[in-house]
């Protein structure tokens, strides 16, 4: 199997899908001839055309409006939000068209929009360019929302969410960026919508994750087995459509879970899991449901206190142990 | 933009004329049977009436095909009738029955039709320009001669989405068309509270679109005025801006108390220049007092048919409020149809009404 960066991973999802539908086109700041902030969109003008790869004004809500009109009338369009923290400035195209408009018309229309929105904590971007915010889209009925973990991810859900018919918000993370993974070859790979995929098998606690925070949960679990705890890691993948079959499926293996995002942790996702599982899964419990996300804080700009604000291998490790050890 | 199409031959003209007036009368008898409707307490939601705009949506959507698009206001009868929307599946979706043309999903801020390219009314002010930028953009992407239009008030011009999407179809050449009903409020504020320019259309100027200001009582000064701008945008020209200069003969909705203006205003503009009135004045002799009266009796019939038909539709199935949010939803198959159900076995313990048993126990 291939490695890419988790970049160019995004690269191959976007030239497969552009080259497999005519009606796909690419929209966004700093994109066409700069090639993103990121290098994620290098090359695509020169295969596609700047028709189909356009860099635009920075009008976020006029390209996510724009974004749904062309949905709406037969276009399958990719609007990249140059930083997660900016869909703020089109709240509205997000939340009262795109994601209302098919129940509100009577099923009459689909909105095939894909939103990618790089976010997270990285290098210091400080308060307005850190954030996570997947837990606002998945509380508003009508959107998807998928989250890639690596390099495999951010192929396979790219795809996969060019091709919904639904839109669908992308939060590729920051720092994922120039992450190495192996990646399958080929036009038919995709991850699909709502289906989660356990990273690795352990009896004793289930860390349920997403995006980069299953990355610090593998290395939380190395930490745990060197202290004689098995752990699984459960990477959700989408977190809505959210997988409950394999939520309840880790409940029910392990006795002890621990939710973790780097999302700030109160009304975070994690919440809607915890609440689900002690819905659902009580009688499987051990321990109650440890929940892991940011501080209820702004991302601050000094490393030092950005570093400390959000969970990490440690954290999770730690989390982990004292459900094992009933210490929770 | 001064230049105007060439008048047609009077004949071609005058059936023009009636084309247009039969829109019209068509519109005004809906909305005042709207209005009769909703304060009998047929009509649930929020009900907003253009009566005294209806030379803009006609003489708007008279210069359309059906596939091109249009985005309309939370004021928008009178541009989905025109658009070509049957009144029995308006007035099914006003009643909110399971036959309207949204399935009793959307009411009247919500209309929408696909079928003819009316992509929503819009219950957020300004909501339309984007969605009339991406139609443009995509007619652009596919290589079609569509067009679309978009309407909106004067209210909607103060908000963002305004400025960027102007911008955007600017800047792209995009086959976009903006139809300005100037109705001198928003919601219950002047105008001229509200900006400090007579025309609003000075404000195209900026972002490099060539606008127009025309006589919106005048239906055939809209209809030529679109007609240049729609030619402008299919041959590849780029985006027109026309204001139409009108009034809002009724409250901002109907029960509005309507506080902030005088009851004289309304009759004094009313009186001058109710568009129907005007065009059958301009027509003249070419349409006998016969053939005016058949006009409204027509419309009146098929708005009642309408609302017979509306009547006698059942409301929606309760069940039906839980789909529709995402295409796959009622594909068992799906992923999004596999949780969103799931989400109705946990609501549906709790709502008996909903005639389910079933416990959520949901794996």
């Amino acid at each position: 199997m291939p490695t890419l960066s988790f970049s160019d991973a995004t690269l191959e999802a976007m030239r497969e899908e552009m080259r497999r539908d005519p009606t796909v086109f690419l929209m966004g700041e700093d994109i066409a001839k700069q090639g993103g902030i990121f290098g994620q969109f290098k090359g695509l003008p020169q295969e596609f055309g700047f028709d189909r790869v356009r860099d635009t004004p920075i009008s976020e809500a006029a390209l996510v409006g724009a974004g749904v009109g062309a949905a709406l009338t037969g276009c399958r369009p990719v609007v990249d939000m140059h930083f997660a923290d900016f869909i703020t400035c089109a709240m509205d195209e997000v939340v009262n068209q795109a994601a209302k408009l098919r129940y509100m018309f009577g099923e009459q229309c689909v909105v095939p929009m894909t939103l990618r929105a790089p976010d997270g904590i990285t290098k210091s971007a400080g308060s307005q360019h850190s954030q996570a915010l997947e837990s606002w889209f998945v509380h508003t009925p009508g959107l998807e929302v998928v989250v890639p973990a690596d390099a495999e991810d951010a192929k396979g859900l790219l795809k996969a969410a060019i091709r919904s018919d639904n839109p669908t918000l992308y939060f590729e993370h920051k720092a994922l960026f120039p992450q190495r993974g192996p990646v399958p070859d080929g036009d038919d790979f995709v991850v699909p919508i709502g289906k989660a995929k356990t990273m690795r098998e352990g009896s004793d606690v289930a860390i349920l994750t997403y995006g980069i925070t299953v990355g610090r949960a593998m290395e939380a679990a190395a930490l745990l087995e060197a202290d004689g705890i098995d752990a699984t890691v459960v990477n959700l993948r989408s977190v809505w459509p959210l997988d409950y079959d394999a939520i309840a499926d880790a409940a029910a293996r392990t006795h002890r879970v621990v939710v973790a995002h780097e999302a700030v942790r109160v009304g975070g996702v994690g919440a809607e899991i915890a609440a689900w599982i002690g819905e659902h899964c009580f009688d499987d419990l051990d321990a109650p449901v440890a929940r892991l996300g940011a501080a209820h804080v702004p991302v601050p700009f000094a490393p030092v206190l950005q570093e400390a604000m959000y969970p990490k291998a440690p954290m999770i490790a730690d989390a982990a142990r004292r459900l094992a050890r009933r210490e929770l | 933009m001064t230049d105007v199409l060439t008048p047609p031959p009077s004949r071609a003209r005058r059936e023009l004329g009636i084309a247009l007036l039969r829109t019209m009368i068509r519109i005004r008898v809906l909305e005042e049977g709207i209005e009769k409707h909703f304060l009998a307490g047929e009509i649930p939601g929020f009900a907003h009436l253009s009566i005294g705009q209806e030379a803009v949506a006609a003489g708007t959507c008279a210069n359309l095909r059906a596939d091109d698009s249009i985005a309309s206001t939370h004021r928008g009868h009178g541009h989905t009738l025109a658009k070509g929307t049957p009144m029995r599946a308006m007035v099914a979706e006003l009643f909110a029955r399971a036959t309207g043309v949204c399935k009793g999903k959307g009411g009247s801020m919500h209309i929408a039709d696909f079928s003819v390219g009316m992509l929503g009314a819009n219950g957020v002010v300004a909501g339309g320009f984007g969605l009339v930028a991406g139609a443009a953009l995509s007619a652009q992407q596919r290589k079609t001669d569509q067009v679309a239009v978009c309407f909106f008030g004067d209210g909607a011009t103060n908000r963002g989405p305004f400025h960027e999407n102007l911008n955007l179809c600017a800047v792209w050449n995009l086959p976009a068309i903006f139809v300005l009903e100037n109705n001198k409020y928003a919601s219950t504020t002047s105008t001229a509270e509200t900006m400090k320019i007579a025309d609003v259309a000075v404000r195209a100027d900026g972002y490099g679109i060539p606008a127009v200001v025309v006589d919106g009582f005048d239906a055939f000064a809209v209809y030529d005025a679109l007609g240049a701008a729609v030619a402008r945008a299919r041959s590849g020209g780029g985006p027109t801006f026309v204001e139409c200069k009108t009034y809002r003969a009724r409250g901002h909705f109907i029960g509005d108390p309507e506080r902030y203006r005088q009851k004289a205003e309304v009759e004094d503009v009313m009186s001058a220049s109710d568009p129907i009135v005007r065009l059958q004045a301009t027509l003249g002799e070419a349409l006998s007092p016969d053939d005016f009266e058949r006009i409204w009796r027509e419309a009146r019939a098929e708005f009642d048919d309408a609302v017979a038909f509306a009547r006698s539709s059942p409301s929606p199935e309760k069940s039906e409020a839980f789909f529709g949010a995402y295409a796959g939803d009622r594909d068992a198959s799906d992923a999004v149809h596999r949780i969103e159900e799931r989400e109705r076995a946990a609501f549906l313990p709790f709502a008996p009404e909903l005639g389910s048993g079933s416990h959520g126990g949901a794996h």
